[in-house]
């Protein structure tokens, strides 16, 4: 299988503290892989290394074969990393078409008619073809969740990063959030799920990852880390 | 192609009026009006669109200012290359300040800005060519490109400014630019994670901001026919810019247009009828009640208006 991401030996330190400690991970094209980790356990900073959001950190990420360790963030866009926010972060005085215009115009180049017809065509693909020119601060929560994903989506993503894009969110908008996120997998989509709903998690996961203290502590298919003894002393303790 | 119609009647507008005979206080005054339009207009381009509130107003206007006095004493450079001159300089303070200062903030950015206004203001203060504390008196040349008298020949090259300044954040306002510092100011991290560069446009924006400022700033010395270090820098000038703005509305190019010619249109009344020193009070007193009333301004106001009348 071909390698699309390699995390290798990444160090971060805020202060004193390691947030990660020598973290290795290898990502496949078009893989489904999830990253699970008590709270504090280093995801999001791992996501922030990858998706550049932190460049100050030791070790080596490579993208598509290309060394992206030091580029910054709008960089790594360009080159086909994106993401969604743990807490949403809309463009708030925009509407929802605009949001995604955004990544258009500066990853694309382009943010005329055309864009503007591909943006509705992702936003339908979401179901928030009816919002698309609702001022974004207006939208429900599970609508935000989706709107960070079309907003992503725009950026014509290789690697998609889902950080608990479900969080919050009731049984059945967890559902049509997994939907959504298996339907841009078979778009050819990699994507990287952060997520604490382990039912999500398990279902959507071809691979997960299980980080405690800023260590993977193990990694494998769903089935073996449920039954995994480190994953279950991360999450319920000695 | 409306607009471009719009502003050329407005220049001639201008025109028309600086050719009639009235009285020349309405000059006088008018100078200062437009000047302000050009510093709320510039100022919004970083404070408005992207959020970074620039305290830093006056070192821009000073740059500017004793820009064109170097360039008129040392080699009696003309209006005109005075103006650009600033501009130049001032842009390029920008470009150094947002080098220097854009990594930082919210207030940490802020107090960046505050610190160029007391640092530069000590280099003047010490400069003896520009007059140093004392400051320098100036005699205006007499070409007055067939205007009655200098000041109205100010109040059209301001007005011109003023047209220029407006179209440019206009123009910033619909271009990339315009969409990439929206991102940045409602949200930085994801603005950057949506591929805008965002330390590039927030120095393209600081360096148009500075030298939109610096532009206002450049005939200042001849308007006033003097130059001192106190006035120039006097931070005056920072709360009105960035009240302006906030009181006619950030969001849009129009919002510093109307905040600048209401606010300004106040002052002088307020100068010539009853104390110079209460203009800072009507600048005060007006932001607070924009603030707590209506964040959003005259442009809110009007919205919310438009909306409850559907």
């Amino acid at each position: 299988m071909e390698t699309i991401l390699e995390v290798n030996n990444v160090v971060k330190q805020f202060g004193g503290f390691t947030a990660l400690s020598g973290v290795d991970v290898k990502v496949h094209k078009g893989e489904r892989l999830g990253l699970i980790g008590p709270n504090g356990s280093g995801k999001t900073t791992l996501i922030n290394c990858i998706s550049g959001a932190f460049t100050d950190y030791e070790g080596a990420i490579h993208f598509n074969g290309q060394d992206i360790s030091k580029l910054k963030a709008h960089e790594r866009t360009k080159r086909g990393i994106a993401r969604s926010f743990q807490i949403p972060r809309p463009f708030s005085s925009m509407t929802v078409m605009e949001n995604l215009l955004v990544p258009f115009a500066f990853v694309g180049g382009k943010d005329g008619p055309e864009q503007q017809e591909e943006a509705m065509t992702i936003l339908r693909g979401m179901g928030l073809a009816d919002k698309a020119f609702v001022q974004s601060n207006q939208l429900s929560q599970v609508e935000l969740r989706k709107m960070e994903l079309a907003r992503a989506m725009a950026a014509k993503p290789k690697l998609l990063i889902s950080d608990e894009a479900m969080a919050g969110l009731s049984g059945n908008e967890v559902d049509e959030v997994l939907d959504i996120l298996f339907g841009l997998n078979k778009l050819g989509i990699t994507i990287i799920m952060i997520e604490h709903i382990m039912q999500a998690v398990m279902k959507f996961s071809e691979r997960i990852i299980c980080l405690d203290a800023g260590k993977i502590i193990c990694e494998g298919t769903p089935e073996t880390i449920v039954k995994n003894p480190e994953v279950q002393r991360a999450y319920l303790g000695d | 192609m409306k607009y471009s119609i719009y502003a050329f009647l407005t220049i001639l507008a201008f025109l028309g009026l600086s050719l009639m005979n009235v009285n020349e206080y309405i000059f006088f005054a008018g100078f200062v009006i437009l000047q302000f339009v050009v510093l709320a207009t510039a100022w919004n381009i970083l404070g408005g669109y992207a959020g970074y509130v620039n305290f830093g107003v006056p070192a821009f206007i000073a740059v500017g200012a004793y820009s064109a006095v170097v360039l008129f004493k040392s080699i009696s450079a003309p209006l005109v290359v005075q103006i650009i001159g600033g501009g130049i300089l001032a842009g390029l303070l920008g470009l150094m300040v947002g080098l220097l200062t854009l990594k930082l903030r919210g207030i940490f950015f802020s107090i960046a800005t505050v610190a160029v206004v007391f640092i530069l203001e000590t280099v003047v203060m010490n400069w003896r060519y520009v007059g140093g504390a004392t400051g320098l008196q100036l005699t205006r040349p007499p070409d007055l490109w067939g205007f009655d008298t200098y000041t109205r020949m100010l109040f059209f090259v301001m007005a011109v400014l003023a047209v220029c300044s407006v179209s440019i954040a206009r123009y910033i306002q619909d271009s990339f630019l315009g969409r990439g510092l929206r991102a940045v100011r409602d949200s930085e991290e994801a603005a950057e994670c949506s591929g805008v560069p965002t330390l590039k446009i927030k120095l393209i924006a600081c360096t148009i901001s500075g030298a939109l400022m610096g532009v206002a700033g450049a005939p200042m010395p001849m308007y006033l026919s003097y130059i001192e270090p106190t006035a120039t820098f006097n931070l005056n000038y920072s709360i009105s810019a960035l009240g302006m703005p906030i009181i006619g509305g950030t969001s849009h190019w129009i919002g510093p247009v109307i905040g600048a010619l209401l606010l300004a249109t106040i002052q002088q009344i307020v100068t010539v009828t009853v104390s110079n020193e209460l203009n800072v009070l009507v600048v005060g007193v007006l932001l607070v009640l924009f603030v707590v009333l209506a964040p959003d301004g005259i442009l809110g106001l009007i919205k919310k208006w438009k909306q409850s009348s559907k």
